[in-house]
């Protein structure tokens, strides 16, 4: 079932001095359950087109198709925790902002710290929590307001490279688990072959969508194991080419 | 239980505070000390430098005939309330200029004019707007502290991380909460601040404007000291205002520890 429908958007952002076509032509369907990246050289508008998606821009023109009864959560690159907020109170945010802390919403919060090993963290504060800890509470934060669909940006740009692989496997699961369908944007190609069911290749600004790739590996299950498939590689090679890079 | 090498730690922090306390008391006392040997032995003109003896005999007639407290008591007042009315007026104003940006920019020039001017200046408008009152004394002090404060605090609220305006909005929040939730607990540090720095600037307008129409207040003990020639009164003002400033200053550091529980 589709549950996202986006159809030629298009973004321009004005200033003083310029004129910046940052997208030029978007379109694509999410469907219940899919987890996407968009991949894309930087600067082609990979953010944009999420702070679009969910509402926090408007777009110049194109039309985005939702059921309205679904629900977004945004998480932004970089963590964005509120040093003055314990950890569990960080979770809250979401919650107290839509005045929904109802005993049921507060023992799920509970259960997502239990569960993604921050239990005994829960009156920490952020800066005594690791780059990882503190991303996986930039996603329970996310979590706490049961969004159907999530944006991820860059959700793991922060973090070294083992820590990065761990969170990632961490953040896979957690999102399968809840059953939620996610977008998220990344530079880190193996990242996104290893977690995604498809990837989209934009262009450099104006970006269009060059390519779609729908991931299919043999023995598909966590990312960690995903980037041992034989099929990997030859995604890698492909997505690699289309992007292009100059050094 | 810690271990030996951070017990030790411990202490030489401790040892070493000690003796920084220990040398800023002895400092006092010596200058004290040298002050009052200096007046006795005739070696500087207690007419006009005064001796610490004086400044306590006068600050004991002061109180013998009941005035010490009544002039303490005025300016005090008169700080405590521009104090009040300043900060918290200049918060508000400054949360009103981070959430109209139209209002800001318009009255961005005039801001700067204000705060460059000296605002003694206007000494002479006040007090014939306000009459040589403590009402006066109170605008003066407003006057001086007030400008600044919007600028700090509107700079500060401004300032805020823009990422986490961004996630506070994708949470649907609508401005006042991005307010009550982020702004002002983000600036907590930029709040307590401008206080501090505040109070300073409150008793600079307080003392001019007690110089230039009051009847009473510590101020007034200064100007009708220096008018009659009589130093110890003079001196025993400043060392009031010296006690005041750092009372109302630890103050407010308590009010700040008080309040990160
Ligand atoms: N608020 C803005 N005003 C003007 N131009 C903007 C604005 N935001 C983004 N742009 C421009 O739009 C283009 C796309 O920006 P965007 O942040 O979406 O790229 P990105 O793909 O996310 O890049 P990166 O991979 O580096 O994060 C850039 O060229 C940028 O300069
Ligand atoms: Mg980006």
């Amino acid at each position: 079932m589709e549950i996202l429908k986006v159809k030629h958007l298009r973004k321009t952002y004005h200033t003083k001095k310029h004129e910046i076509l940052a997208v030029e032509d978007f379109s694509f369907n999410l469907k219940q359950g899919e987890f996407v990246a968009i991949v894309g050289p930087s600067g082609c508008g990979k953010s944009t087109i999420l702070s679009i998606l969910c509402g926090l821009d408007k777009p110049s023109s194109g039309t985005i198709e939702i059921n309205n009864n679904l629900k977004f959560g945004y998480m932004l690159q970089g963590d964005n925790l509120f040093e003055w907020r314990t950890i569990y109170k960080n979770c809250l945010i979401g919650l107290e902002l839509e005045n929904k802390l109802t005993k049921e919403n507060l023992d799920y919060v509970n259960h997502l710290l239990d569960t993604y090993g921050l239990k005994d963290f829960k009156k920490a504060y952020p800066n005594n929590l690791s780059g990882g800890m503190r991303q996986r509470v930039s996603l329970i934060r996310t979590l706490a307001t049961k969004p159907d669909i999530l944006f991820l940006d860059e959700p793991f740009s922060a973090l070294d490279y083992q820590t990065r692989l761990a969170v990632s496997d961490d953040v896979y699961k957690i999102i399968k688990k809840e059953k939620k369908s996610a977008i998220m944007v990344t530079h880190d190609l193996s990242e996104a072959i290893s977690m995604a069911d498809r990837v989209i290749v934009m262009s450099p600004r104006p970006s269009t969508i060059k390519n779609i790739y729908e991931i299919k590996l043999t023995g598909k299950s966590t990312p960690i194991q995903n980037r041992k498939a034989k099929e990997f590689a030859d995604y890698y090679d492909k997505i690699w080419k289309d992007i292009d890079y100059h050094v | 239980m810690y271990s030996e090498e951070h017990q030790k730690y411990l202490k030489k922090i401790k040892i070493n505070k000690f003796f920084i306390r220990f040398t800023q008391l002895l400092i006092v006392f010596l200058i004290l000390f040298l002050w009052q040997f200096a007046a006795n032995h005739n070696l500087i003109n207690t007419f006009i430098s005064s001796s610490p003896k004086a400044i306590i005999n006068t600050i004991i007639e002061l109180y013998k005939n009941e005035t010490l407290f009544h002039h303490i008591w005025i300016t005090f007042y008169e700080v405590i309330i521009s104090f009040l009315i300043a900060t918290i007026g200049g918060i508000i104003i400054a949360t009103i200029l981070w959430r109209f940006k139209f209002i800001s920019k318009v009255i961005d020039p005039y801001l700067t004019i204000l705060n460059s001017l000296p605002k003694v200046s206007l000494g002479p408008i006040i007090i014939i707007l306000a009459g040589a009152s403590t009402k006066a004394i109170i605008i003066m002090a407003l006057f001086i502290s007030i400008i600044i404060t919007i600028i700090n605090v509107q700079q500060a609220f401004t300032s805020t991380d823009e990422n986490k305006i961004r996630l506070l909005k994708s949470f649907k929040a609508k401005p006042h909460q991005i307010f009550f939730k982020l702004i002002l607990p983000s600036n907590y540090n930029n709040l307590i601040n401008v206080c501090k720095v505040n109070i300073g600037l409150i008793f600079i307008g307080v003392i001019m404007g007690e110089f230039l129409v009051s009847k009473a207040g510590v101020g007034y003990l200064i100007m009708y000291g220096s008018q009659v020639f009589n130093l110890n009164l003079v001196m025993t003002g400043i060392i009031l205002l010296c006690i005041m400033a750092s009372l109302l200053y630890y103050l407010i550091v308590f009010v700040e520890k008080r309040l990160q529980k």
